[in-house]
């Protein structure tokens, strides 16, 4: 069975100032209609650019390279704009992060779900408000009717949250891309909403791209992991084997250097020496090298490839592992 | 005379370095531009105490507007205390003026979350770092001062010879050390962490947590650690309280709360922690909190969290419960 999204060798430069900047490297996965990815990674990472550039959402400044992003079939990165605004918001939806910035505020919540509605499925105004408010019921907002008439000051932040997920699924969309869609919420509200999100695209059948900082978030929610480092896949795993045995050294100090409920109390924490690299001033070995315990000569130099290390796992490093 | 000393020393051992009784702050809602009136109030902190110990780690977890910080800034006098009584290392400052607080002030210092807008951009980071040293008149003499300055990062783990640049040329972690070594320069006795490690990546996170736990060994210092992240809290942590809309409602030793938890809130929080672990079993559904706290402008009768709580009983509606002691954790629940 083919992929649904087939990402291959995909490479995001940015024109700056200080010459170009490459936030994405050479980053090829697919997802599997059905399926939760979790990309995680920390800041400048490339997650979020990978997440935008899928959408063709990056602009002018950013340069794409690659062997194409193929989305059932069709390559996004041929496609001229008209051609990629009929799939965004319709078969690839996509859930952010600030539930606040990406509502309009001087419109009514009714009129935000109606309008993909409206746009891609032709619907007239009162069919597609019909279905906002059986969507806003479906993401547990209580008082749907009435709750549809108001605007997004008077909804709270996890309430913001559900109605963007009910946008997002509005037109039963193939692929979910949520980039951080719990990271401003509350820990009790977060559960609510990584739930919500999970049960209802296991309900319509979609694949997620599950982008996230947190590994707990990862463990509970994902079917498949890749893990970003300096723009770069450095290692990508079913989400069992990769907790269970992770293989890259950065996995492995990204997992004992995240503060555990069950961690021994007030010793000293694991951590990964050094700081993140700068995207313009690279290594020209392995990035991660510099604050890797086990780097030796090789790594300063030979940047290391994506190795298949088991069956349905791949790691990009030199060492024994 | 000697006994005289050993006498103050215990006595000096004995009172708590921060005391916070019944602590209110309310902000007043007015209506009306011209002649306006009051109509009601946010009832952000409704009464909250606590001690910290000299050299502990005392940390308040809570979710967003649970008023945590807000009690974190009344306990700085910057702002308007409504009641209650504040008592640092014996003295009660409550009522203090900013010309009183001064040498107070010297003595606590803040730590906060956003390490990019918390240091201004266009000083250089040795200058910022001196900047409480001027201000108190501590290191009058340049070489001293400059001095200090190199001391103080060292301590951190920033090279001296960074003293000269700019915060924009720093990454966030070494932005938080630039911060700490700021809130470090008149020897505090106690740091307040406003969420100040929440804005880092985790491998920095960890690298942070680090320093300031091998601080507190090194200079004795106490930490009054605001937090929403219990997994954080868990590891810094020598005791905890549990706020909930502006009130406290449990507080024990970390071992205490995290093996057994007693408020029916402080329960559904731990479970509401995503384990990094695929194999752990999901929390039942029954253990997670449905909907959002309600506001603090018009919070619910009786127990506030009882709209939320799974084992509310109509007591719950019409008495409001008091801080008891459960044999391991201090908790305010009528059903503990």
């Amino acid at each position: 069975m083919t992929a649904l999204l087939d990402v291959r060798d995909l490479s995001v430069t940015f024109r700056t100032e200080h010459g170009p900047l490459r936030a994405v490297d050479g980053v090829s996965f697919q997802v599997a209609r059905g399926e939760t990815l979790a990309i995680v990674g920390e800041s400048g990472s490339g997650k979020s650019v990978t997440a935008l550039a899928l959408l063709g959402l990056l602009g002018d400044a950013a340069v794409l390279e690659g062997a194409g992003v193929m989305f059932d079939g069709c390559d996004l990165t041929t496609l001229a704009p008209d051609a990629m605004r009929r799939i965004r918001g319709n078969r690839i939806a996509m859930v952010f992060q600030e539930p606040m910035s990406s509502l309009n505020p001087v419109l009514t919540v009714g009129e935000q779900i109606a309008e993909p509605l409206r746009l891609h499925k032709k619907m007239s105004k009162a069919e597609a408000l019909r279905v906002a408010a059986s969507l806003l019921e479906k993401v547990s907002i209580p008082d749907a009717a009435a709750r549809l008439k108001e605007y997004p000051h008077q909804f709270s932040g996890g309430m913001r949250q559900r109605v963007l997920i009910a946008m997002a699924l509005a037109c039963q969309p193939a692929l979910i891309v949520a980039d951080e869609p719990t990271t401003a919420l509350d820990v009790t509200v977060q559960a609510q909403i990584l739930d919500l999100l999970g049960q209802l695209t296991r309900e319509s059948g979609a694949a997620l791209i599950l982008i996230t900082h947190d590994l707990g978030v990862v463990a509970r929610y994902a079917d498949r992991v890749a893990v970003m480092y300096a723009g770069r896949i450095v290692e990508s795993a079913p989400v069992r084997d990769l907790f269970r045995d992770p293989r890259h050294p950065y996995t492995r100090g990204l997992m004992s250097s995240s503060p555990r409920l069950a961690s021994e109390a007030k010793t000293a924490m694991a951590t990964i020496a050094g700081q993140p690299p700068d995207l313009a001033h690279l290594p020209p070995g392995c990035s991660f090298a510099p604050r890797c315990p086990d780097a030796h000569v090789r790594c300063m130099s030979e940047r290391p490839m994506l190795k298949v290390v088991s069956p349905g796992r791949v790691s990009a490093c030199h060492g024994p592992a | 005379m000697a006994q005289r000393e050993a006498h103050d020393m215990n006595a000096t051992a004995e009172t708590p370095l921060l005391r916070v009784e019944d602590l209110k702050v309310h902000f007043p809602l007015y209506k009306g531009a011209i002649l306006s009136r009051q109509t009601g109030s946010v009832k952000a902190v409704d009464g909250v105490s606590f001690e910290i110990r000299r050299g502990e780690t005392f940390a308040i977890v809570g979710e967003s507007g649970c008023g945590k910080s807000s009690m974190a800034m009344a306990v700085l006098g910057m702002l308007p205390k409504t009641a209650g009584r504040i008592i640092f290392d014996g003295i009660d400052i409550t009522d203090f003026g900013a010309e009183r607080m001064r040498p107070i002030r010297r003595r606590m210092q803040t730590i906060f979350q956003d390490p990019f807008s918390s240091l201004n951009p266009r000083m250089k980071v040795g200058d910022i770092i001196a900047e409480p040293l001027v201000v108190h008149r501590a290191a009058q003499d340049p070489s001293a001062r400059r001095a200090r300055v190199a001391e103080l990062m060292a301590l951190v783990g920033l090279l001296p010879q960074m003293a000269e640049r700019h915060p924009h040329e720093f990454s966030g972690g070494q932005r938080q050390r630039i911060s700490i070594a700021r809130a470090l320069a008149l020897e505090p006795d106690l740091v307040i962490c406003d969420e100040a490690v929440a804005a880092l990546d985790v491998s920095i996170q960890a690298q942070i947590l680090n320093l300031l736990m091998d601080l507190q060994r090194r200079l004795g210092l106490a930490y009054l650690f605001i937090s929403h992240d219990l997994s954080v809290v868990r590891h810094i942590s020598d005791r905890i309280g549990v706020m909930y809309l502006g009130k406290m409602v449990e507080t024990g030793s970390r071992e205490a709360l995290f093996a057994s938890p007693q408020h029916p809130y402080t329960q559904a929080l731990l479970a509401a922690v995503p384990v990094p672990d695929p194999e752990a079993a999901a929390p039942p559904p029954s253990s997670l909190l449905s909907g959002e706290p309600p506001s603090a402008r018009n919070p619910p009768t009786g127990c506030r969290f009882h709209p939320r709580c799974v084992r509310a009983i109509p007591r719950c509606a019409e008495e409001e419960p008091v801080m008891k002691h459960h044999g391991v954790t201090e908790a305010a629940c009528h059903l503990v």
